[in-house]
This record gives structure tokens, sequence and C-alpha cells, in this order.
């Protein structure tokens, strides 16, 4: 979506489309996309929760970019490419991989269920692997709402873009991501106790 | 407001994404709903936790190579004819030099990537200390290792004895540093290893010796007659650049 909406139609940026080739144009690509290298790989591992798709999937993303890299507009170009990315997942991988098990917008909301000592759950340290893993275990539009927030520091509004839903749905789902999280959290703390 | 309301908006209250007129309606609720101000008590200490900690993975280095060889790379510019090049008269109708000119590796020298070039160096380094890997061809005759490399790059590196100078020659191995085959030739210093890349130049100039120090390890690195040369060791800067001045005074003796 954001690729086509962002296309110029002028015969002349047209004629520049996909010249892979323009060393200007490739000097300017590596400048600007290449720094953010790690964090399209983080997002696609969580996306993915495969090593090797990963790889996969972010070498197609930077070869996309590269090629669409005329329509990008300038302003902050992290959004930009994990839109790509996004895409590029969706496109491969299809929803199996890249989604995980899906739950409905409207399933009963965990943060519903009644507390009995709101002020039991006392969250501890917990270690960078165990955080890692939760995440990784969340269904995949909350991990995608919780990894562009909370990991790749995105605003809701560039999350609502790259997702393609309303701020309000990215709000909710982060709330939801955030209560299967603590579930998760305090749950190892049982463990450990 | 109701909890279920306050419940959703209390996450963007956190991320500092409410207006101040919804910042202060969910405050209020909170503050009059216990439970609500548990809640807001504990997401926030999740959100801060998960902050702290790295959550972000590094792309491994192939990948990174992959991607960074499929971008095309910038235009060098036309290289300029060193006077000491000039003046020295190295001919370009040498064995070294045509292999050179005719060869289509050329080592990155983008000083953008010289930090993971240096990296790569240290790496190739290390591995060569920790798994007993240290030659593949091991002697200190030249006329041993000079051409057990013959055919096996595109260019034969040129190996030089600089036991008269304090630097014994332990041996030689094919190496990869930024994705390219290069030769490896290790010298040896009291208890210090040095490795000597040596990979083909995109051309014959000259550059003086860069030195720097990557990871406790000093390097230095220099261009000459169509190879570039990066030698690394644990040993003092001083030793290391006087290891590179021996061997370019017994490059040009013709040793």
């Amino acid at each position: 979506m954001m690729l086509a909406g962002r296309r110029r139609s002028s015969g002349a940026r047209s004629a520049m489309a996909g010249d892979v080739h323009d060393p200007e144009r490739a000097r300017r690509f590596r400048e600007a996309a290449l720094p953010h290298l790690d964090e399209v790989y983080t997002l696609a591992r969580y996306l993915l929760r495969n090593a090797a798709d990963a790889d996969d999937a972010v070498q197609e993303c930077y070869l996309r970019a590269l090629k669409h890299f005329h329509t990008f507009r300038g302003g902050p170009i992290r959004p930009w490419l994990f839109a790509i990315l996004r895409n590029t997942c969706k496109s491969a991988y299809g929803q199996r991989r890249f989604a995980g098990q899906e739950l409905a917008e409207d399933a009963v909301p965990l943060w519903s269920d009644p507390q009995e000592t709101p002020e039991a759950g006392v969250l501890r340290r917990c270690d960078e692997q165990s955080i890692r893993d939760m995440v990784s275990a969340l269904p995949g539009q909350f991990r995608e709402a919780i990894v562009l927030r909370e990991i790749n520091d995105l605003s809701y509004s560039e999350i609502a873009e790259i997702v393609g839903v309303p701020i309000g749905t990215v709000m909710s789902r982060l709330a939801r991501a955030r209560s299967m999280l603590r579930t998760a959290w305090l749950a190892i703390e049982e463990r450990a106790q | 407001m109701t909890c279920d309301e306050a419940n959703v908006l209390m996450h963007a209250l956190i991320d500092g994404e409410l207006d101040a007129t919804r910042a202060s309606d969910v405050e209020a609720h909170v503050a009059g709903c216990q439970r609500c101000a548990a809640e807001l008590r504990q997401f926030r200490k999740m959100r801060q936790a998960m902050a702290g900690a790295n959550l972000r993975l590094a792309a491994p280095a192939a990948l990174r190579s992959r991607i960074e060889a499929a971008i095309p790379a910038p235009v060098s510019r036309a290289p300029q004819p060193s006077r000491r090049f000039l003046l020295q008269g190295f001919a370009f109708g040498t064995a070294f030099s045509a292999a050179a000119a005719a060869s289509v590796v050329f080592f990155v020298t983008r000083s953008g990537e010289d930090e993971r070039l240096l990296g790569d160096v240290v790496s190739a380094h290390r591995r060569s200390l920790q798994a007993e890997h240290l030659a593949d061809v091991r002697s200190t005759d030249l006329k041993v290792v000079r051409p057990w490399f013959s055919g096996k790059l595109a260019a034969v590196p040129p190996v030089i004895d600089l036991a008269g100078q304090g630097f014994t020659l332990v041996g030689g191995r094919l190496d990869t540093v930024d994705g390219q085959p290069v030769a490896a030739i290790v010298y040896r210093r009291d208890d210090h290893i040095i490795n000597l890349f040596v990979g083909v130049a995109g051309n014959a100039d000259h550059t003086a010796a860069l030195g720097e120090t990557v990871q406790g390890f000093n390097t230095q690195r220099w261009n000459d007659r169509g190879f570039r040369f990066i030698a690394i060791s644990d040993m003092g800067t001083d030793e290391l650049r006087d290891f590179h001045e021996k061997f370019e005074t017994g490059l040009r003796a013709g040793a």
C-alpha cells in the first residue's frame, strides 16, 4: 500500500524506477538504509520466529527497498523499511509463519479477568532471553504491535501506517499484548518461587 | 471513565501518546480506582524492564555482506598516479600487477566500511589463534611458503624473509576477509603472532600505512604493488609499525 501510494507517476520518475545501478542513488540508499539493518533484522526475527527465514526476508526487503528507493519521500526511513519488510514477510511466508495463531480482535480481553489481589503480582526482574521468549510467544498481531512499539520504538501513528489499521486498534492491540505479557511474566515468577 | 476504557487508555498514557485532556481523564480515574492504579504501576514497571533489556538482535555478518554486495558500489575516482610509484618505476608489466589488473577482486576501501573490514580482520586473527589453524603450510622457508600460494589466489602474494629483522616466518594459509579470499602470511616475534592479510587492491598505488587499534589489537594497513596489506597483532603499535617498515623495505629490495 505504502509503496503504491508514494509512487510518482511522472514519466521522468518512472524512467528511473528500478534503476538500481544508478551509483548516486545506491550511495544514498546505502547511507540511509544500511544503518538500520539490525533493527530490520530484529523485526524479521520476531515476526517470522525463524533465523533462516528472517535472513531471506531481510535480504529480499533490502533488494525491494533499493529497487523502490525512488518512491521514498524522505523523512524517517525506518517505518518505510519496516513496511517493506512486513509486506515481504507476508507475501513470502504467508499467514501461517508470519502471524502464527491469530486471536479475533473481539476475543474476551484478558484484562477483564478479575485479579484476586491486584497488589500481589509484583513483577520481578526477568532476564533478557525470557523476555524475548515471552514476546516471541505472543500471537502475531500482538507480537507485531509490541515489537514495533517496545523494541523498534515507533509511535502509534507510525505503527498504524505500517500495519494498516486505525490508531485505536494499535492502542487496543498493545493493551492486549501487554496483558498477555504480564500473565506470562507472572507465570515465570510463580515457577521461580 | 470505566475501568475497561482506562485499561486501554493507560497504555497510551504510558507511551506518551495521549493529549493533555485525555491523560488527565485517565489519571483522574486511576486516582480513584485502586485496581486500575495497581495495573498502571505494573505495566509501567514492565515497560521499564523491557526498555532496559536488550531485546534487539544483530544481523549476522554473512547477511550483512550479502546485502552490501547487492548494493552497487560507489564509482571510484580515477586513481592519481603516485609520485613514489612513478619515481620507483615499478613496471605495470610484472606478474604481480598484471594479475592484479586482471583480477576483479577488490578490497573494499570505503571509509564507512572500514570498521566492518577491521572487525573481520580481528575475527580472522582470533580464529587463527584459537583453532590451532594458524598455518596450512608451516615453514620458516619462503621457498616453501611462497609456492604454496600459487594457483590458490588471483595473484601470488609477496612472501618475504624477515628473520634477520627479528620477524620469523611461521607459514601461510588461505583466509577470508570481507567476503574475499586472501592470503594470510604468519610471522612471529617472541610470543607475538602477526597475521599479514594480503588481498588484491584495485590499483597499483602505494599508500602510506594507516595504524588503528581495534578490539585491543593493533593493525597497520597499506597498499603497494597492486596488493592490499593488513597486518594485525597483539604487539605494540611501534613494533607493528616496525614490522610494516621492514616488510616494505624487504619488498623493495626484491627479497
